[in-house]
């Protein structure tokens, strides 16, 4: 498969994101259009991971190549789970306050 | 067309209409559904790059965990779909028309790439996505940052708990 592909798919996953995050106000949809695009970036990272480890295993069948990249992505989900508990957090504590998720109320922090 | 191809190309097709579900739909209860399927689609992906450990953390953690806290969280507000303020049609006319012109751009920009020209990955094979490799690699190699990871989770909860306790 070539990598363009995969560059393709992740690029319009992570367009989709994008567009969520301009255009939702609801804070909980914004939050989950982020994981939207963590997840393309994390499947792009394997596909390229993939990549060098085929041409590094037609030099040198035992080569481990590629696998450096597989661990970031278990750390970039190590991070996101932690992310996500502290920012419902915060989106609770803010629903209690105002009785909304809109996030054009969170504009009054620049006063 | 191979297998692969076909599962590749439906598997795309699959995420890229439940990611624009998520957008579309406006009770946020049915957006955390279609978004699950979107993960599920991302773990069959890995399945098909034989990175079996990620496809499994990535049901277990994200459509598992987060997507239960997510649910639970909006459960819990009770947000109704018909109260949602939507933004002005100029607003959301403009937000698409920025994410459609930044996909249009980066993929210009990686059609004329010459490095990524016939480049190819490598499907259903190798062992890299195994989990004796990966575990070795990552308790030999990057065992601090894995400590380092549980002090970030603790810090975490104890951050959720303050902030959900004022």
């Amino acid at each position: 498969m070539p990598i363009q592909y995969y560059i393709f798919f992740c690029l319009t996953l992570f367009s989709i994101g994008v567009v969520g995050v301009l255009t939702r106000r609801n804070a909980i949809i914004v939050f989950m259009c982020i994981e939207l695009m963590l997840n393309a970036v994390n499947l792009l990272l394997v596909a390229f991971s993939k990549m060098h480890s085929g041409a590094a295993l037609a030099a040198s069948p035992t080569s481990t190549a590629g696998i450096d990249a597989q661990i970031f992505v278990f750390f970039i989900m190590v991070v996101a789970a932690a992310e996500v508990s502290v920012g419902l957090a915060i989106i609770v504590m803010m629903y209690r306050n105002t009785h909304s998720t809109d996030i054009n109320f969170l504009n009054r922090l620049k006063n | 067309m191979s297998t692969l191809e076909i599962l590749f190309f439906a598997l795309s097709a699959f995420a890229i209409v439940s990611a624009i579900m998520v957008l579309v739909s406006k009770n946020p209860i049915h957006s955390v559904l279609w978004l699950i399927l979107v993960f599920f689609a991302i773990s069959g992906h890995y399945i098909l790059l034989n990175a079996q450990f990620l496809a499994i953390v990535n049901i277990i953690v994200y459509a598992g965990a987060i997507m239960v806290l997510f649910l639970f969280v909006i459960m819990l507000m009770n947000v109704k779909s018909d109260n949602e303020p939507q933004k002005k049609l100029l607003t959301k006319f403009v937000g698409v028309l920025s994410g459609g012109s930044l996909l249009i751009l980066l993929i210009a920009l990686v059609k004329q790439t010459a490095q990524l020209q016939g480049k190819q990955v490598l499907m259903k094979e190798g062992t890299i996505g195994l989990i004796h490799p990966l575990g070795k690699a990552l308790f030999n190699d990057y065992v601090l940052p894995f400590e380092i990871s549980s002090v970030l989770f603790l810090s975490a909860m104890v951050g959720a708990v303050i902030i959900g306790k004022k």
